[in-house]
């Protein structure tokens, strides 16, 4: 890869500076230069919702990010908890709902339902498979991913992502 | 992807002298990028016009309409209270466009512009495609056009326009503010902005190069709070329309019609005003009767070919229906 620019991202609290192509995208950057492999590629076009990750606390897709491009503090699966801290409240209620089967599509899902509640689209299962509806899952582990939300919402009230 | 130089544009001014023929200004990026991911876009130079947010991504509405930046994100204009108050049917378009992944990082004027999902379009192992490659013929008129346009198409072109916010900003009279490369400026009907495919289907608006949407201006009228977005499609959430549409009404108080607003959408080849419809609306009592003749009249020059044979039904329930949820709202 022919290296032409240089950009400083921020993620999970940490500086990251890469050298890189103008054509590398935030989710290739993550899982290939960072080794933050939390984030899945799935379709890479845009529909799936695997790599959804928080920019400002607000979710994007990052398969259509470019990394030269990004502004802001980006937030993965990673950043959600310490080495050895306590699980997110988020990804603990996923866990206990068995919320996944395969577990691809569990951290985008994971991502997108902290950005759901805060967003305040978390009021009834309704408005949640509605918010929710960029994130699909093949193993159709929506019931569970519904409960689990509704379960965590209380949870996050007063909590940075 | 093929390989493209990337540029900052800190201003206007610097943006306007970066674009040309041959560069793109990306905002959200979300039809660009999945475009040359495809091989589909190709150019040579991305000017990045996100730091041009602060000039053109403010939301205002006062007495004499509304004025969308082009930078403000969908999901942006769909939180803003003003617009759910007086301008619902664009609130409905918003949410019900697209995830709110992608409703966070689209801009407004990129959201215009995006793309047919006509799949040979999308799929450059299909040669023929009259707006990829003009002058090749049309795959799609004899192949898969399920979700594909039955107005205005031509025999060049049936590609759709997929877009929901277009079809309730045409209805409701929008208009477009343009800088053009020489740094002076003009606005433009939103109803022009998108050309009729005619025998030049890969020329799709009446853009020139390097000019750039700043804003999107709604005119202000009491009326258009009993307006509504209705949109039809496969999936209950986050898919394309197959039918939808844009209702204004202006009634009287004993129910006649003094003026209506009618935009289509996942129908046609470009945001769709319906004016047959609207005319025959005109001076009538809304009504099941009155909706159907209007649903007919906005139908009459349909063209399908085979899939797409079920749409013109499909778009007179959908328009029907609209009209009547119109004719009932509180407002």
């Amino acid at each position: 890869m022919h290296t032409t620019m240089q950009t400083i991202l921020r993620i999970n609290g940490r500086e990251a500076r890469l050298d890189h192509d103008p054509r590398i995208t935030l989710l290739d950057a993550l899982r290939e230069r960072l080794g933050l492999t939390g984030t899945k590629k799935g379709c890479d076009q845009g529909q799936c919702g695997a790599c959804t990750v928080l920019i400002d606390g607000r979710r994007v897709l990052s398969c259509f990010c470019l990394v030269a491009a990004v502004e802001g503090e980006v937030t993965t699966i990673e950043g959600l908890s310490g080495e050895d801290g306590p699980l997110h409240p988020m990804q603990q209620v996923f866990l206990d709902r068995d919320a996944y089967q395969c577990g691809y599509c569990t951290p985008g899902q994971i991502m997108s339902a902290i950005a759901c509640v805060t967003e305040g689209h978390a009021g009834s299962p309704d408005e949640i498979r509605e918010y929710m509806s960029g994130n699909l899952c093949r193993c159709a582990a929506y019931p569970k991913i519904v409960e689990a939300v509704q379960q965590a919402a209380p949870l996050l009230i007063g909590r940075a992502p | 992807m093929r390989p493209f130089a990337y540029a900052r544009a800190g201003d206007t001014p610097t943006a306007l002298s970066l674009s040309g023929r041959e560069a793109a200004y990306f905002a959200g990026g979300t039809t660009l990028l999945d475009l040359m991911k495809l091989d589909v876009m190709a150019p040579e130079r991305l000017v990045d016009i996100n730091p041009l947010k602060a000039e053109h991504g403010s939301i205002a509405a006062d007495g004499s309409g509304l004025v969308l930046g082009g930078l403000a994100r969908m999901s942006e204009a769909a939180e803003h209270p003003a617009i759910a108050r007086d301008y619902p049917a664009i609130r409905d378009a918003l949410v019900q466009a697209a995830s709110a992944q992608l409703r966070n990082m689209a801009s407004l004027a990129g959201n215009l512009l995006q793309r047919t999902r006509c799949l040979y379009f999308r799929d450059r192992s299909w040669h023929a495609c009259n707006k990829r490659n003009p002058g090749s013929g049309c795959a799609a008129i004899q192949g898969v056009n399920r979700r594909l346009a039955v107005l205005g198409v031509s025999e060049h072109c049936i590609a759709h326009y997929p877009g929901d916010l277009a079809v309730a900003l045409v209805a409701l009279d929008a208009s477009v503010d343009l800088v053009v490369p020489d740094g002076s400026t003009r606005t433009l009907p939103l109803e022009v902005l998108h050309r009729p495919w005619g025998d030049t289907p890969h020329v799709e608006t009446n853009l020139a190069p390097g000019e750039l949407i700043t804003a999107i201006r709604v005119p202000a009228a009491p009326w258009f709070r009993r307006s509504l977005y209705r949109k039809v499609r496969d999936r209950e959430s986050y898919d394309f329309a197959l039918a939808s549409a844009a209702i204004a009404l202006d009634l009287a108080p004993d129910g006649t019609v003094r003026e209506a607003r009618v935009g289509l959408g996942g129908l046609a080849a470009r945001p769709w005003r319906a004016r047959e419809a609207e005319d025959a609306l005109r001076g009538q009592r809304l009504d099941e009767g009155s909706a159907a003749a209007a649903a007919l009249a906005a139908f009459a020059g349909a063209v399908t070919h085979g899939e797409n044979a079920f749409k013109p039904e499909l778009g007179r329930r959908t328009l029907v229906r609209a009209l009547l949820d119109a004719a009932a709202m509180e407002t």
